[in-house]
């Protein structure tokens, strides 16, 4: 793979649909500047991987991760339930030996026609990038991920409990 | 801070890291009881308002203060840590804090660590044997792609930060006008040793725009970058692909 990616005319297709999911990512978004924020109960770590989450404006995480399954084989883990403005985000991921193969929403906000139009567009785009970027052999991601708040909490809690 | 901390820590005594975990979870808790701006009754809203001195507060408010006018300094003003003429040193403490959780990680004898808050990352010591820490830099123009992999081979410590218009829009402010930055900028990734200084030298280097930014980041010591405007080029400093993995 090239270090430097210059892959111009794609960029700019993607390009005008990325304004798109910004504006996709607004809607999920757990950052009003106007409300306070409100403070996140942190799970005493079980592992020597975790994450926490400083604030999450007007959203807390609820509930904790499950997983069934070995540490080899197939491995279903569910992420904590991430209260956004617009409703829950839940997110279930697969793992196979130990990477990640899949990752559904099992929820996400419904209410209303906008909403589904939204998921049905945003939610498989989101799960290409969680995907994409492990493919990488990397260990982590520095910079935007137009991954919206809510989805990448539960993603990460669902991590987390995999034992990453 | 309104952001998700990821830790991923290797080797080690497993109870050592684990209080130690422990501690620095509870200490981004507090940094954040402490600086946030969301909160009117936060130490620093009520320092902006006259209502405490910097004495009174936390003794970690004097050390943001400090290394906020460090900044000040080295980038000729454009990293700043007021905003409409009220304190806000917002812009530096997300990765100072995260800077100061890893290096308590290390502190309880752990091999590997890497430390992401909200995009910006610390790394110490390596992953494995034979194997350094490996970061992918998010693509501003291609969502769910790599615009490159830093890999931080050689170096006991690394950090990378990056600042950009892409998932929170236009937030990084022009400390000479107080609007939003006018750039041609869409993402500055800044490589150093501390996360402290790459964070805050991302920010000033893409309010300046890449024709100051690529000079001033060269003339750091330590330092290189990595910068997509947004015509689509690609700019580096010229130690840059030393750091390319």
């Amino acid at each position: 793979m090239h270090a430097l990616k210059k892959n111009r005319p794609l960029r700019r297709i993607v390009l005008a649909s990325a304004a798109t999911v910004s504006g996709m990512v607004m809607l999920l978004s757990l950052k009003p500047h106007s409300t306070p924020a409100a403070a996140v109960a942190v799970p005493a770590p079980t592992s020597s991987s975790s994450s926490s989450g400083g604030s999450s404006g007007s959203g807390g995480s609820t509930g904790s991760g499950g997983s069934t399954g070995s540490t080899t084989g197939t491995k279903t883990v569910t992420g904590d339930t991430v209260q956004t403005r617009w409703g829950p985000v839940q997110v279930r991921i697969t793992l196979k030996n130990g990477k990640l193969t899949e990752v559904t929403a099992i929820a996400y906000p419904t209410d209303n026609p906008r909403d589904q139009e939204i998921n049905s567009y945003a939610l498989p785009r989101l799960r290409g990038e969680a995907l994409e970027t492990q493919s990488a052999d990397i260990d982590t991601v520095s910079g935007a991920t137009y991954t919206s708040d809510g989805y990448r909490q539960s993603l990460q809690s669902a991590l987390d409990s995999a034992g990453g | 801070m309104g952001t998700v901390f990821s830790f991923d820590v290797r080797g080690g005594d497993p109870e050592a890291v684990r209080a130690a975990l422990r501690e620095a979870v509870d200490g981004l808790h507090r940094v954040n009881e402490v600086f946030t701006t969301y909160r009117d009754d936060s130490q620093v809203s009520r320092l902006a308002r006259g209502e405490l001195t910097v004495e009174e507060c936390d003794p970690l408010v004097a050390e943001v203060l400090a290394l906020g006018a460090e900044a000040e300094r080295t980038s000729d003003g454009w990293f700043s840590t007021r905003y409409e003429g009220r304190l806000d040193p917002t812009g530096i403490v997300k990765g100072w804090a995260a800077e100061r959780a890893a290096r308590r990680m290390a502190e309880s004898g752990a091999s590997g660590v890497s430390v992401n808050g909200g995009g910006d990352v610390q790394l110490l010591g390596v992953p494995g044997p034979q194997r350094p820490w490996r970061v992918g830099v998010s693509d501003p123009l291609r969502p769910g792609g790599l615009a490159a992999v830093i890999s931080a081979a050689g170096a006991s410590e690394l950090a990378v930060a990056t600042s950009g218009t892409a998932e929170r829009g236009a937030h990084i402010v022009d400390p000479r006008t107080g609007r939003s930055a006018v750039t041609d900028l869409v993402a500055v990734t800044v490589v150093a040793p501390q996360l402290t200084w790459a964070d805050c030298w991302a920010t000033a280097a893409f309010a300046m725009g890449s024709r100051e930014a690529l000079g001033w980041l060269e003339s750091l010591p330590e330092v290189e970058a990595l910068l997509i405007t947004a015509g689509d080029e690609v700019r580096c400093t010229g130690g840059l692909a030393a750091r390319l993995g």
